[in-house]
């Protein structure tokens, strides 16, 4: 019966080996992963960090923002887990696009008219819609309110196991950094490091120096690189800091909760044997 | 084992009810005398477990779908308003998404638990082919679930599946044009996915009480898998034994529930679902949900597609035969050595697939696959009815006391 025991467990193992070899078969030696970077917002207790997504929102709006829309409304940026930007600073950002109105006016024509914080952020002004970005660009960059839940790399076995038990979930924040860090064939700005299959559509976006910050944190392409994708899962996922407050709390209570079931379970069947 | 109830009103009212409608009486010799076998493992607090995710799914997706949009242009951006601004939508979505995985990982433990104790042998077959009519109902729900968001990967996964049955010889087409309402998935599909989306939880409800019916007329399997012969020896009431069990594992099983809820929500939902569904785009690798993978493996392990599609479905078909295709009197797998084998070489198979289901086709995992499928056909159509023939089968205790006792009697 042992022997029967090991060689089944060997033979899992030997399955397993096989399965996991032939992931590694497949794997492209010159396409490396993402490398993995420390987030405020990862794990039981996180939350963003307010300076931090500030900046990432500049490197939008001064950079991105020429070529992708973000489709989410103003409002949201006063959102005291999020950016936290004042309401006057929000009112004023809004006031300062031009938006179309969702009705025509008395002579039922299309205007457009300031923002306001309860509007949605406009399509580039290069590029009011797909088509046009196609025309000009041979493929629509992607809407970025999603963008941070929206890419992934194959993290692979055994990672994706032990992903469960650490909570990792910025699998597509580290892509964005990745790949901005990505364009090193300087004489190709199209060439990308993390990009599958390297030739990607988006020439070199930002580079050192690209956006002046007013904190005083270095100007630096790393840490563009990484506010902006901070800000992007942000976006993609505002309620994140509400959604691990509340979820603390309630795997607290489970865990006392059934902690009670047990002696409660322990005392009742006592009595049956 | 549930006779006659033995309930008796205590007061007026009560007894002036229970004569025109003896519904008390049902409930309390349901869940309250019932008779439990006394040597249950923790395996068995899974039914209790899959009823309470079953009413979560209920009830969040009721909610879920007072706020969604069953329209190609609007479905996707619908979910995102769930997300964003409808108060604790997230929450409820959440809820939703990773129930049905949680509900999913309930139900194959449950299944498996089955198997290795003999749990569809007499008298239990016609309780175990009412299980897996749940559980196809379920992977068919949970598919159409899956497309209701809209995005990139719905679409695909819509696509692949309904395109199955385009492989039926001569009617095909016909039956996949029928399928999608069109000549491809569009807004027909996405309409009368939802409309049954909303319908199936409610048949499964129906398949679960005659499920549950099914198990109080013959009584619960167990670990040892001898029957019941004497009520005061061998079982104890339903309450409070098995309530409180029940409901201390499904606390636990909640933690694991809520680690995935608000801690890693996204985990098991694909980053192409983020991308709004384009006809035009096809994900570069498509990939259902995880507790679909391993029939995807064996699909694409089959180079003829119709073959492939009745693998899939025969994989899953077979299941309803297991009562006949087990030749062996002996239920329990603790009392069977060859049996206990080859179950653990099913469930490697199983994972195998599973996992070569989610990576791409290349000639060394579409052998690997081959090599599983074999062998899980292998169990059901090979292993099972020969092992019952030949097998020597260890001596099975005399009666659930029996087994209770020679266990505590070792222990201390």
């Amino acid at each position: 019966m042992i022997r029967f025991k090991t060689s089944l467990i060997a033979s899992a193992i030997l399955a397993l080996m096989m399965a996991g070899g032939v992931a590694a078969w497949a794997q492209d030696a010159d396409q490396p992963k993402p490398e993995r970077q420390r987030w405020s917002f990862n794990g039981v207790f996180g939350t963003f960090d307010q300076a931090q997504l500030q900046r990432g929102f500049q490197v939008y709006k001064e950079v991105c923002s020429n070529c992708h829309r973000l489709s989410i409304p103003f409002r949201t940026l006063a959102d005291s887990d999020g950016p936290g930007f004042s309401e006057a600073q929000v009112k004023a950002l809004a006031a300062s696009y031009q938006v179309v109105n969702e009705d025509p006016n008395d002579k039922g024509e299309m205007f457009k008219r300031p923002g306001t914080p309860a509007d949605v952020f406009p399509p580039p002004d290069a590029f009011p819609n797909d088509a046009a970005a196609v025309a000009a660009l041979g493929k629509a960059p992607p809407d970025m309110w999603l963008l941070a839940k929206a890419r992934k790399y194959e993290r692979g076995f055994p990672n994706f196991v032990f992903d469960i038990f650490d909570a990792y979930q910025e699998v597509g924040a580290d892509y964005i950094v990745a790949i901005l860090n990505g364009y090193t064939h300087s004489d190709d700005q199209q060439w990308n490091l993390y990009y599958p299959g390297h030739k990607i559509a988006m020439p070199q976006p930002i580079t050192d120096g690209a956006v002046t910050y007013t904190d005083g944190t270095p100007p630096t392409l790393v840490n563009y690189s990484k506010d902006i994708a901070a800000f992007l899962s942000w976006a993609a996922e505002p309620t994140l800091v509400e959604r691990k407050k509340i979820g603390l709390r309630v795997i607290i209570f489970l865990i006392v909760l059934s902690t009670l079931m047990y002696f409660t379970k322990k005392r009742i069947w006592a009595n049956a044997h | 084992m549930s006779g006659p109830s033995t309930f008796v009103p205590k007061s007026a009212l009560g007894k002036w009810f229970e004569s025109r409608l003896p519904i008390m009486g049902l409930i309390h010799s349901s869940f309250i005398a019932y008779p439990v076998p006394r040597n249950l493992n923790y395996l068995w607090t899974f039914g209790a477990i899959l009823s309470f995710m079953l009413i979560a799914q209920i009830i969040t997706g009721v909610i879920l779908a007072m706020h969604y949009v069953p329209s190609a242009s609007l479905a996707f951006l619908s979910v995102e308003h769930i997300m964003r601004d409808v108060n604790f939508g997230w929450l409820m979505r959440y809820l939703h998404t990773n129930g049905a995985s949680m509900f999913f990982l309930a139900v194959y433990i449950h299944m498996f638990r089955g198997i290795y104790f003999g749990s569809y042998k007499a008298p239990r077959e016609v309780l175990w082919i009412l299980g897996v009519i749940i559980y196809i109902l379920m992977t068919a729900t949970a598919f159409m679930g899956y497309v209701l968001p809209w995005g990139a990967m719905s679409f695909a996964g819509a696509t692949v599946i309904t395109s199955l049955f385009s492989a039926i010889p001569i009617v095909g087409v016909s039956v996949s044009h029928w399928l999608w309402g069109g000549y491809a998935v569009g807004d027909p599909t996405l309409n009368r996915f939802f409309s049954l989306h909303f319908l199936l939880p409610f048949m499964i409800v129906g398949v679960v009480v005659l499920h549950v019916w099914a198990l109080h007329v013959c009584g619960q399997n167990n670990p040892d898998g001898v029957e019941v012969q004497n009520v005061e020896r061998d079982t104890v009431p339903f309450t409070p034994y098995a309530t409180i069990k029940d409901l201390f594992a499904t606390c636990v099983f909640f933690i694991l529930y809520a680690w995935f809820v608000f801690f890693i929500p996204n985990y098991l939902l694909d980053a192409d679902n983020s991308n709004i569904a384009n006809p035009l785009v096809t994900p570069a690798h498509i990939v259902p949900e995880w507790y679909l993978l391993p029939f995807y493996a064996i699909l694409r392990a089959i180079p003829n597609k119709l073959a492939g599609v009745l693998a899939l479905f025969a994989a899953l078909a077979l299941l309803a035969f297991l009562p006949w295709l087990d030749t062996s009197p002996v239920k329990s797998a603790k009392y069977r050595p060859a049996f206990k084998v080859f179950f653990w070489v099913f469930v490697v198979c199983c994972i195998g697939l599973g996992y070569l289901g989610s990576q791409e086709v290349t000639d060394s995992a579409t052998l690997v696959a081959r090599i599983l499928s074999i062998g899980y056909f292998g169990f059901l159509l090979v292993a099972l009815p020969v092992l019952g023939l030949i097998e020597k089968t260890k001596p099975i205790p005399a009666s659930i006391a029996d087994a209770v006792l020679a266990k505590t009697g070792a222990a201390s």
